[in-house]
């Protein structure tokens, strides 16, 4: 349970850590270190290199203008679990982050780090899509946006070049009459989970639905925008049968199984999750049929 | 292929840290983690390690107020840092935080192999919330495997301490 021999760097600027990875063979950017360490203690990873990216102080931040969030990628997970401003426009990431390992690991932790490792159960991942994010990273090609939507490329695979780094995740709220809930399933607290679900909505005058986004965690190698359902919902009372339209869009998933869950097990706990996500979201918006 | 020219891996990194309040300056080699470098530099035995990849807790140190598993920090990265591990958490002359008092009172121990990972995230958590509930004590020693206990009289333990903590005691 060693580490293998590297070579270590720490930069301290974004040009001098892109300059390094373009020039250096073999190197794995240090964020948080909460996947990379025990991946290097196991050796899965053997990098000849090593960059530390946590001497990069223009990395880490959130900033709050008007409806967009910015969240700095080396942001620590409890930085932004803490954030009160943050909590007062998007309370789902308090609440999801409650959920990401636990209060030692979300110390180091960032979100950048999440995005970049990209497991399938991770909250963080989920929650940029739940938010049509945007993630931006920088090369020696210079900078790049990403959606959300085209982040995940495959299994721990996003759609970051390996001499790129994640500088910062943007994305907008809503605002007026909205709510917002994450649930999710795992054998234990903070395990990784065996599905999760993140829901946000925005409620009409009328009290019926008038935008609503549905994101999975756990059930394939990326986050699951629930789209056909959300468009179906859109107009409707966020009551019983509106969570049964939200649950039909689980129909059509191919969900992925492994050696302790099924794929109809996983389908059937991210139902679950999704209509305790999608009431508690309601409840929050004021709606009183939920 | 993993073939790191042997001067590369093997360049040492001077460090400068404050560990229990005491200043030290050393050469580490990159690949070591804070744990190890705790225990065999420092001869800090108190910090134990169980797993060494993040699931036990029982490394848990506190790093700039931060309680971190030291399994999963570099020594290099603590370049700088002020380290706090359990034989820090006393006071002068050995009087016992209110945590490890706790412990102490309410059987919150058996083999004693998760102790000081417990005792370093309760310290810290304690200092952020002194008036937890017994769900918020339970979920903040979710991150640190105890095999003996069954958690119950450590729970005990952190309310009790948190108890002492608000002059209560």
């Amino acid at each position: 349970m060693k580490s293998p021999q590297f070579a270590y760097h720490r930069p301290q600027s974004v040009a001098d850590a892109t300059a390094l990875l373009a020039r250096l063979e073999n190197a794995k950017v240090l964020a948080g270190g909460q996947s990379l360490m025990p991946m290097l203690n196991m050796r899965y990873a053997l990098p000849d290199h090593v960059v530390d990216i946590n001497r990069i102080p223009e990395l880490s931040g959130i900033t709050i203008e008007g409806d967009r969030i910015t969240i700095g990628a080396m942001t620590r997970q409890r930085d932004i679990e803490r954030s009160d401003a943050l909590f007062a426009r998007a309370p789902i990431f308090r609440e999801a982050l409650r959920h990401v390992g636990h209060i030692q690991t979300r110390s180091r932790g960032t979100i950048g780090g999440s995005l970049c490792h990209l497991d399938p159960a991770a909250e963080l991942p989920g929650l940029v899509r739940l938010f049509d994010g945007t993630v931006h990273v920088i090369g020696p090609g210079g900078e790049r946006s990403i959606a959300a939507t085209d982040w995940g490329l495959g299994y721990m695979t996003p759609a970051i070049g390996a001499d790129e780094i994640a500088t910062a995740i943007t994305f907008n709220v809503w605002s007026g009459r909205r709510g917002e809930a994450f649930e999710e399933f795992a054998r234990r607290h903070g395990d990784f989970a065996i599905a999760g679900a993140g829901v946000r909505l925005q409620l009409d005058t009328g009290g019926h639905i008038a935008r609503v986004a549905m994101v999975l965690v756990g059930v394939d190698v990326a986050p699951v925008r629930l789209l056909e359902a959300e468009t179906a919902l859109v107009g409707r009372a966020p009551d019983a049968a509106a969570i049964a339209v939200a649950k039909s869009g689980l129909d059509p998933l191919d969900v992925l199984s492994d050696a302790q869950n099924s794929a109809a097990y996983r389908k059937h706990i991210a139902g679950v999750m999704l209509a305790r996500a999608f009431r508690r979201a309601a409840q929050s918006a004021g709606a009183h049929h939920a | 292929m993993h073939d790191p020219t042997p001067e590369a891996g093997k360049a040492r990194h001077a460090i400068s840290l404050t560990v229990n309040g005491t200043a030290h300056a050393v050469d580490v080699d990159p690949r070591q983690h804070l744990g190890d470098f705790l225990r065999q530099t420092l001869q800090l035995t108190g910090t134990h390690l169980g797993c060494e990849h993040g699931v036990c807790g029982a490394c848990t140190v506190i790093v700039d107020g931060a309680p971190v598993r030291a399994c999963l920090i570099l020594a290099v990265q603590a370049d700088g840092a002020s380290v706090t591990t359990v034989e820090g958490l006393a006071g002068k002359e050995g009087a016992l935080h209110p945590i490890q008092s706790a412990f102490r009172a309410h059987h919150g121990l058996q083999c004693g192999f998760c102790t000081p990972g417990m005792l370093t995230t309760l310290a810290a958590f304690l200092a952020d919330n002194t008036s937890p509930t017994e769900a918020e004590v339970r979920e903040a020693i979710s991150g640190n495997l105890c095999r003996c206990t069954g958690y119950q009289t450590i729970v005990e333990a952190a309310l009790s301490a948190a108890q002492t903590l608000r002059g209560e005691g």
